[in-house]
């Protein structure tokens, strides 16, 4: 039934045709390589896509796609570009006359028209079935809605579940309006469409267990501790000189050697961040892979104090931070730097009547970046609004990054290069 | 049949349609691969039932965090070298019989093809990955020791778990065929509780898979239970003779699905019971 397009001979001509779907896929952010393209080639010409366009989906899929993060970029890649392909005019420019586009198009027509449940009916029956173009049935199906009062299973007509109205789930109509539910059909458009990975995207959300994986690469390893280690070389050598004596050396093992400071901002228009902060704060606190941890509160800016609990009680001045924390900690501090100007730059500026100061909010903030070898700013803040003004000031003093797993991902980068 | 389709889940094993794909790209072209997914998914089991549908025999390289990538290959049993030339038992001049082949170079020497599993690769130093790409490209290593090349005599059929807790570099990624297992849907679990309990009751079934995936939709949760937990706890409900009467009114043995304390306690908590 299906024709065989995706393993026509020496795949040359699928693969001009596909060399699209390769730049959409780079321009939904899926890093393809040309590596990657080649061994898709590869495969096509080995004819492992069989015949169907699903399994070009999975195969393509796996071979392209190393992460299930980028799984939904590559749905909606996939769902663009064969809907285009589906586009009969534009593909005569593209190929004038050639038979194979013809059958693409007609394949991926057939495909995209015929719900998989509509093998139930025969040709005939489908044909019976009334079709209308889109907007007769959008206004069709607002006048359904509006006369129909309740719920529906079966029938011809009404909105509901089953039978053959056009509007419904799990219907049969050729041309038809899907109202939420589950699609029957597995088809790979469909598929694409559906997009079932979209919470597995790394730019969105961040979980304890991604945030650990990020840290965990915030380690610098250096030899300390008892030496309970065998140093090979070192043992050779004794021996050599030992006349053959066997002389065992042993040497200290490898530790990280990053102390981590944390600071929070907390309160304020902080809150709705209020999880998140605490996700990356429980993933900090339980790796156990840190020479120190230390974590510290302050609202919007810091002025004399930061604090040692959430409240903000109990306060620890900044020279006894300075003097405790030497220049080796790396430090994170999260924050929308989302602020009134003033809170930055006036003396006497901070909101808080506990915080006021006489040294403007900056030039802490300036201290901190100069005390310290090593400093990012994590912002929960989409980047779209950080040219806002105290946004703006502060990026200037300390490298800012998203508070996503790619902006995890370059501030840890930031904190074990070297300065 | 064409030499494509070779591998479609076993008996026990019941793998989606997706997997299945990408098992048998990654054979047809010979490359590895590389499978995540939640705990539980049968990541491992995988590659056991990969061996047992295509007859081959398994070679397991197990990763932990002081695995090195040269252990894989070969070792060089040098302290026991030393040992030998103090006492001179054995003639220390053949440095073949101190070259200990690795589960790589097991892989690479057998007659036949074999499949290797290279568990939770992950767990091992990040360059970890980096040291193979050759290994793997190539399929095959040079000992200096002896001036040999161990090649493949067949390329094995080579998959890699992970759980993501380290990223992979790129360039190891871009020579791997990629699978992502997801969490089977009901539908699937179904099935798969039926191959592991042939006989069991359909009522005891539908209700049982109710009120464990009601339990994983629970967001709280510390760790969620997992398709080999599912499988534990319906042994259990066979066992006892729970009837599905009684397991509608309450969740029997939650023990076995939860294994976190304050898991449990948040339960008796909740509505779910």
């Amino acid at each position: 039934m299906r024709q065989i397009w995706l393993n026509c001979a020496g795949a040359r001509c699928c693969e001009e045709m596909f060399t699209d779907f390769f730049y959409i896929l780079r321009e939904k952010g899926v890093p393809v390589s040309i590596t990657e393209w080649m061994t898709l080639m590869e495969a096509l010409d080995k004819g492992l896509a069989d015949s169907s366009l699903e399994r070009f989906y999975y195969l393509a899929r796996s071979i392209l796609v190393k992460s299930e993060s980028y799984y939904d970029h590559y749905d909606l890649a996939f769902e663009e570009y064969f809907r285009k392909v589906g586009d009969l005019s534009q593909l005569r420019e593209e190929l004038p006359g050639s038979k194979l586009v013809l059958e693409i198009r007609e394949e991926l027509l057939r495909w995209l028209n015929d719900p998989i449940n509509g093998i139930n009916l025969s040709e005939e029956e489908i044909e019976k079935l009334p079709r209308m173009e889109l907007y007769e049935l959008l206004d069709l199906f607002r006048r359904r809605l509006a006369e129909q009062t309740g719920r529906h299973d079966g029938g011809n007509k009404w909105i509901g579940t089953g039978g053959t109205s056009p509007f419904g789930n799990a219907g049969q109509n050729p041309a038809g309006i899907r109202v939420g539910g589950v699609s029957r059909g597995r088809s790979a458009i469909r598929m694409a469409h559906q997009r079932r990975y979209q919470n597995l995207r790394s730019d969105l959300t961040l979980d304890v267990r991604q945030i650990k994986v990020a840290l965990k690469r915030l380690r610098l390893l250096a030899r300390s501790g008892p030496e309970d280690e065998l140093d090979l070389e070192e043992t050779i050598d004794a021996t050599c000189k030992n006349a053959g004596e066997i002389e065992l050396v042993f040497t200290k093992s490898r530790k990280n050697i990053i102390k981590l400071l944390l600071l929070i901002d907390v309160g304020g228009s902080m809150t709705p961040y209020a999880q998140l902060c605490s996700r990356l704060f429980s993933a900090a606190n339980s790796l156990s892979h840190f020479k120190d941890f230390r974590y510290f509160y302050f609202h919007n800016c810091i002025y004399d104090h930061l604090y040692t609990d959430m409240a903000r009680r109990k306060k620890f001045g900044i020279r006894e931070f300075f003097r405790t924390f030497d220049r080796e900690y790396r430090v994170i501090i999260v924050g929308d730097a989302w602020m009134a100007p003033s809170e930055l730059t006036n003396r006497y500026g901070a909101i808080d009547y506990e915080d006021v100061s006489e040294t403007p909010g900056i030039v802490r903030l300036r201290e901190i970046r100069e005390h310290f070898d090593h400093v990012v700013w994590l912002n929960p803040e989409k980047r779209d609004i950080w040219e806002r003004k105290s946004i703006a000031m502060i990026r200037e003093i300390f490298p800012m990054f998203e508070l996503t797993l790619d902006g995890l991902d370059e501030a840890v980068r930031e904190l074990v290069g070297r300065r | 049949m064409s030499t494509f389709n070779k591998f479609f889940g076993t008996e026990k094993y019941i793998a989606s349609e997706s997997l299945r794909n990408a098992v048998n790209v990654a054979i047809a072209l010979g490359r590895p691969l590389l499978v995540k997914g939640e705990p539980g998914t049968g990541k491992t089991l995988l590659a056991h039932s990969i061996a047992k549908a295509l007859g081959k025999r398994l070679i397991v390289w197990n990763i932990k965090s002081t695995t090195k990538a040269k252990d894989g290959l070969y070792v060089y049993d040098t302290v026991q070298r030393l040992n030998d030339s103090r006492f001179g038992d054995r003639d220390i001049s053949d440095i073949k019989q101190y070259i200990r082949l690795g589960k790589l170079g097991e892989a690479f020497v057998s007659d036949e093809q074999v499949v290797l599993l290279i568990d939770e690769i992950d767990k091992a130093d990040l360059e970890f990955p980096n040291d193979l790409l050759n290994e793997l490209d190539e399929m095959s290593f040079y000992i200096h020791e002896t001036g040999e090349t161990i090649k493949a005599k067949h390329r094995p059929i080579v998959i890699i778990t992970s759980n993501s807790e380290k990223e992979l570099p790129d360039a190891f990624l871009r020579r791997c065929i990629f699978h992502y297992i997801e969490f089977p849907d009901r539908e699937m679990m179904e099935e798969i509780v039926r191959v592991h309990f042939p006989g069991i009751e359909e009522n005891l079934l539908k209700e049982a898979l109710k009120k464990f995936y009601r339990l994983r939709k629970i967001e709280s949760l510390k760790k969620k239970p997992s398709t080999s937990e599912l499988l534990d706890w319906i042994q259990v409900l066979l066992a006892s003779g729970v009837s599905h009467h009684r397991l509608k009114s309450e969740l029997v043995f939650p023990g076995v699905l939860l294994k976190n304390e304050a898991d449990l306690a948040q339960l008796r908590g909740s509505e779910v019971l």
